[in-house]
């Protein structure tokens, strides 16, 4: 420590630097953090999610500042910010827009880590944390998407509840009552889910963000060739293929953040209902606890589980069955037995499954926005079966597969 | 023994006056080198475990905080429907502890079409308790021509739509008339019973009621309850 000490200036950050580790923390996480010099297009998203998060907490904040969690005013609050509180209109759409922008990035955030293999050794706890930021945040929308009081809230909020009904044993009625605070979804449900929407999910969502770049910063970034810069260090112990993060990614993420505002104010302005993806036309009608309305549907972005829900003629069997489509991803790192992380140097095969399991899932998210009807649940149960496949055939192929030759050091 | 362990003890303490300058070995085993580790182990133990009992009795409160209040479950008293307007085939919603309840006004070929084709309902008896033991029948009513049932799918929570039509063009030419929810397609037929192969694991609740006279009912509580 003393050392340390000695090394730093004087002025106002030798002050600060004797007292707390400040140009120590911006040093191992920023400036001297190396960093692949191969990143591509798909090495945006962590940086644009962290952006989304930080422009959902500020807009989130000024909404709670005129919304009002009760049963019979939150429906008119609402509304009252986006007719009468000045620039309330913005900040609402800037927030429900943000929601989906949020899942737009992190499903392709995630799936740059299927194709270059970010989830292997040493980061399958990375991959967990980042997993674990997912789950948070499917929470963190399903309660917000309550808030509105609109129908499709009311709707929405009461199907997800009772999925827990299906737990057996008499846990599931008993749960879904303790859920709710009273018999049917009312304004205590309202009451508590702003409780949890406003602080204690995104308090779990920084503390687990904070952990994920954590981790993150220990093993290294991963990169498009999957291979490990870390084995080919010069002389002062940098790695050779590796630049600081400052300035050379922060210059990259700035351009990234530039572009991705031009397109989220875009739909912010232009576009704030994307016909009704973004905000479901049902929404604009007040909750109402004696009529379903005729057609519902989650958010887009939770459509692909729901279809897989919705594909089994089985109140509990859906549920597990959807269930276990979020938690067989936890499990990735340790399905995936080819040592060989990026796409460019796996076997054919690989290639096959992951696309079929792409174009299954988004098949799956259209799916589950449409009415039930026996093709679509066909088709729906299809898209479930190459969903969990994948899995199963992953495990099968990545123990013997014909790789290409991994280069030494990274390419491009 | 105890003299040994305090010889032993005696020699951890030595050892660890002369490894300071060490700083890892210090925290290598800091049980190890109290005066007494069975002692030191008993408190830390004691220490968890009353901090354990004192998290348990915050959680009590606070968890407990979350079920119904007082006031949510007040709010269950019974409700009476007049049901002298109702025209054939007709449904009125009732609203009771929050739920639609559903009054159905059946006509003679409806409650004909309950005894068909019962091999398509996954319950045609009602054996699952969802209805008081005096709805246990083939209509899953007091009266035959009268349903009273609570208008929640068994699946999710949605409230399904009323299709008394035979064989509409969306439903099917096998449709007989029943209950359709939109949200994940279960069908039930006019008695609230649940068709085979949709995700509705049972029949719709019957909910408690009883007739006041031909013309009144009230939801929420049976002769049982009343007499």
């Amino acid at each position: 420590m003393s050392s340390n000490v000695e090394k730093q200036g004087g002025g106002v950050l030798g002050w600060i630097d004797e007292r707390f580790p400040l140009t120590k923390m911006l040093e191992e996480h920023i400036t001297k953090y190396y960093a692949p010099k191969n990143f591509n297009f798909w090495y945006y998203f962590g940086s644009l999610a962290l952006l989304v998060l930080i422009l959902q907490i500020v807009t989130g904040i000024f909404l709670t500042m005129n919304y009002k969690p009760d049963g019979n005013l939150a429906f008119t609050s609402v509304e009252y910010i986006m007719r009468d509180v000045n620039f309330g209109w913005l900040i609402r759409y800037m927030h429900s827009t943000g929601a989906s922008m949020f899942f737009v990035v992190i499903y392709l955030h995630m799936f740059r880590a299927l194709l270059y293999g970010s989830y292997k050794k040493p980061r399958e706890l990375l991959w967990v944390f980042g997993m674990l930021i997912y789950v948070a945040l499917m929470a963190e929308a399903f309660m917000g998407y309550l808030l509105p009081w609109g129908q499709m809230s009311y709707w929405g909020a009461q199907v997800i509840i009772s999925l827990f009904g299906a737990i057996p044993f008499g846990i599931g009625d008993a749960l879904t009552i303790w859920l709710k605070g009273d018999y049917i979804v009312s304004d205590a449900t309202l009451n508590r889910f702003f409780a949890l929407h406003v602080i204690a999910v995104p308090l779990v969502l920084v503390f687990l963000v904070a952990a994920h770049i954590l981790a993150l910063h220990e093993v290294g970034s991963n990169n498009p060739d999957g291979i490990e810069i870390k084995k080919n260090k010069n002389a002062q112990g940098i790695p050779k293929d590796g630049i600081p993060f400052h300035p050379y990614y922060t210059v990259k993420d700035f351009l990234g953040a530039v572009v991705f505002l031009i397109i989220f104010f875009a739909i912010v302005f232009f576009a704030p209902e994307m016909g009704g993806y973004f905000l479901e036309h049902a929404n604009f009608v007040p909750a109402d606890p004696l009529k379903t309305p005729e057609h519902i549907a989650p958010v887009w972005y939770f459509t692909p589980f729901y279809a897989i829900l919705r594909a089994v003629p089985d109140k509990l069997g859906g549920v597990i069955a959807m269930g276990g489509a979020i938690f067989v991803l936890f499990l990735l790192p340790w399905i995936d037995r080819n040592p060989v992380r990026s796409i460019r140097y796996r076997s054919v095969t690989y290639k096959i499954l992951l696309f079929t399991f792409a174009i299954a899932f988004v098949v799956l998210g259209y799916m589950g926005m449409q009415s039930p009807t026996p093709v679509g649940t066909l088709i729906s149960r299809i898209c479930a079966g190459i969903y969990f496949g994948y899995f199963i055939a992953l495990f099968l192929v990545s123990r013997n597969e014909k790789n290409k030759p991994v280069p030494e050091r990274v390419t491009s | 023994m105890s003299a040994n362990d305090r010889k032993n003890s005696a020699q951890h303490a030595s050892a660890d006056g002369s490894s300071t300058s060490n700083p890892a070995a210090v925290d290598s085993s800091l049980a190890d080198q109290v005066a007494d580790p069975k002692r030191r182990r008993l408190l830390v133990q004691g220490v968890a475990a009353v901090g354990g009992l004192g998290a348990v009795a915050l959680a009590v409160p606070l968890l407990g905080s979350m079920s119904p209040s007082a006031r949510a479950k007040a709010a269950g008293a019974p409700v009476q429907a007049d049901i002298s307007k109702l025209t054939p085939g007709q449904l009125v919603t009732v609203e009771w502890r929050g739920k639609p309840v559903w009054v159905v006004s059946r006509t003679e070929e409806t409650l004909k079409h309950l005894e068909e084709d019962t091999e398509r309902l996954s319950d045609p008896a009602s054996e699952v308790e969802q209805q008081p033991a005096y709805a246990q029948n083939a209509a899953r009513s007091i009266r035959p021509e009268t349903l009273v049932v609570i208008g929640i799918c068994t699946h999710l929570g949605c409230s399904p739509s009323y299709r008394p039509e035979i064989a509409p063009a969306d439903l099917g030419a096998d449709w007989d008339g029943g209950f359709f929810c939109p949200c994940h397609g279960s069908k039930f037929d006019m008695a609230g019973r649940v068709y085979k192969g949709v995700p509705a694991p049972t029949n719709l609740e019957i909910p408690p009621y009883r007739f006041v006279d031909d013309n009144t009912i009230i939801v929420g509580e049976d002769s049982g309850v009343a007499a």
